[in-house]
């Protein structure tokens, strides 16, 4: 039994005791069990990129940082370089970040800032997020089958017209960096758009409030007040949306061409981290199976630092904007 | 019973201010979708004075203050019959857009409710609004001097707004109201979520302000409308239609309402019977 020196303290007719022996049993178990779980993710990651490091490692010992500036990928040779991958990786996600961010922030704006009936807004929400759930094969063949054949008479057009452009600077010829990273914008879409309504969602009425009490029109409320306040929240998807877009494999090895090049063109094909890694596996021998944990570990770095930097980007504006650290 | 009751129901004696009226507003009936939330209460807003309105709550006192620059026009089900009249101008009128009505009546909320920006741009967002091509830093250095604020804020104004405490939001938010030197301030419980010294502050900086301004002030606290407010407006709550109906109950100088109440009602009120 616990301690309690109340026992005598209390009125004769009180109900209150000290917790039993078994209260204090479930205490400690469930903190225990928290902990356990808490240490187990951490466990986790540091066994994965242990492994991975591992089998790595004696692709980094050969190639050391050769591995990252070259650009050829050539397992007859035993040439392997990434640059055109990492290069094909944050254009494509970059592309498709731009698009997908004013595309989803707008949505947001339009979803949560009295713009259609809230019940409507509930119904447009959901389908907005039910593009998360359409599995990345899927997009990969309508990318294939739809956009390719859509974006291929614009492509010709900018092409003859404005070709001194770099971004036009050659034809779309099937897959490629634009076909990619619009598929890639629809993918990041619903993730960007979800968590910048919720950032809308959490300012307070009398923010609203306020900005109207000034004499704003409901443009410069959205613009002036609302978008600053909700500017953490914002940052946070737009982080989220091109951690996803790093990341993504199945639609980007169907559509962005696999092709080692560095290309400003929209039109050129290319290729990813992750899509080198899914579609170089199946037939790897050894030797490159080895590089490609070389270039999983890159692709590993660099999810991280811009996890890592979008987070400092985020807190930096917390406190600038809200005051708070 | 009911019936009667309504057609009984008192309506205040009709309250001629010796001054100037700058904002005309006579509410015969306020709806929010079918409930009667305040009805005849016909409360002139005398320039460069304090108004002061009390009343318990549910009584409809910031119902009317938010209607005056519109304020209720957010809430969709909000209609009313009646009007209201800003320097014989209809507040109300079909062409007159909202935005433009508070721009001139300008407002200070019952929670502080600065921007989530810095302490300049809270105060220069109005004067920005409203395209003032003049000296910013000057005029947002006067009203935060004006809202009694400025020695505490002068050194760090590219903080953010939000990381001042309660009092010190609210003087910038009064700052930021009357940067662009708006003709009439209301305030709707400006003090309710500030300790006493900021609430005494705020006290003084009102009195500082009808110099300028003509103020409208929602008050729960009865000492606060005697310290500031010039004339005051009692309201009370109605239960003879089934719901709670706010009315004006009695309108006159703050002495006469606290000193000399006409009404059996407000004598009730102000000597602490019911609140």
């Amino acid at each position: 039994m616990a301690l309690n020196p109340f026992e005598h303290a209390g009125a004769a007719s009180t109900i209150s005791g000290p917790p039993s022996e078994g209260d204090y049993l479930g205490d400690r178990l469930f903190r225990a069990v928290a902990r356990a779980c808490a240490g187990l993710i951490i466990a986790l990651l540091l066994f994965i990129l242990w492994e991975i490091g591992g089998l790595a490692l004696p692709a980094m010992a050969q190639h050391g940082l050769g591995f990252v500036s070259g650009s050829t990928w050539n397992p007859g040779t035993q040439e392997f370089g990434v640059l055109p991958e990492i290069w094909g990786t944050l254009y494509s996600s970059l592309l498709a970040l731009l698009l997908g961010g004013v595309f989803g922030v707008t949505i947001a704006i339009f979803l949560s800032q009295d713009f259609i009936e809230a019940r409507l807004a509930v119904v447009f929400r959901t389908i907005v997020e039910l593009l998360a759930a359409i599995p990345s094969v899927v997009y990969g063949l309508w990318g294939i089958f739809v956009v390719i054949p859509l974006l291929r008479p614009v492509a010709g057009w900018l092409h003859a017209q404005l070709s001194f452009i770099p971004l036009f600077a050659t034809d779309l010829s099937g897959p490629g960096m634009a076909p990619a990273a619009l598929v890639l914008a629809i993918m990041i879409l619903p993730t960007v758009a979800a968590i910048t309504v919720d950032a809308f969602r959490r300012i307070p009425y009398k923010v609203k409030e306020a900005a109207y009490g000034m004499g704003t029109t409901r443009w410069e409320a959205i613009l002036k007040v609302m978008l600053p306040t909700a500017s953490s929240g914002i940052l946070a998807a737009l982080v989220l949306g091109f951690g996803r877009a790093l990341g993504e494999t199945m639609a980007l090895a169907m559509l962005i061409g696999n092709s080692n090049q560095i290309n400003l063109s929209l039109f050129a094909p290319a290729n990813t981290l992750a899509s080198l890694l899914a579609s170089s596996f199946p037939e790897a021998g050894q030797i490159e199976v080895q590089a490609l944990m070389y270039a999983a570990v890159v692709l590993l770095l660099i999810t991280l630092l811009v996890n890592i930097a979008g987070l400092g980007i985020q807190q930096y504006t917390v406190r600038k904007f809200e005051g708070k650290v | 019973m009911s019936a009667t009751a309504a057609t009984m129901a008192p309506v205040a004696a009709v309250f001629t201010p010796a001054g100037a009226t700058v904002l005309d507003c006579q509410l015969q009936k306020v709806f929010y979708g079918d409930f009667l939330a305040v009805r005849d209460s016909n409360v002139p807003i005398e320039q460069g004075k304090i108004t002061g309105f009390i009343g318990p709550s549910g009584c409809g006192k910031s119902t009317v203050l938010r209607s005056l620059n519109r304020m209720n026009d957010l809430i969709p089900s909000f209609h009313f019959e009646g009007h209201v009249k800003y320097h014989g101008q209809d507040v109300y009128g079909k062409k007159v857009d909202p935005v433009v009505v508070r721009r001139y009546i300008g407002m200070v909320f019952q929670q502080p409710n600065p921007f989530s920006m810095s302490i300049f741009d809270n105060v220069a967002f109005g004067l920005r609004l409203n395209r003032y091509k003049g000296d910013l830093e000057e005029r947002v250095q006067k009203a935060l001097e004006r809202a009694a604020i400025w020695k505490e804020v002068k050194d760090k104004l590219n903080k953010s707004g939000l990381s001042l405490s309660g009092g010190q939001q609210q003087r910038l938010c009064i700052a930021r109201a009357i940067a662009t030197e708006p003709d009439v301030l209301l305030m709707d419980e400006p003090c309710s979520a500030l300790d006493p010294i900021a609430t005494r502050q705020v006290e003084q900086l009102m009195l500082e302000l009808k110099e300028r301004f003509t103020v409208a002030l929602v008050t729960h606290n009865m000492q606060q409308a005697t310290r500031v407010a010039d004339t005051t407006a009692f309201f009370g709550v109605d239960i003879s239609h089934g719901g709670r109906t706010g009315y004006l109950v009695e309108m006159g100088p703050t002495r006469q309402i606290f000193e000399d109440p006409q009404e059996e009602l407000t004598k009730q009120y102000v000597s602490g019977e019911f609140s």
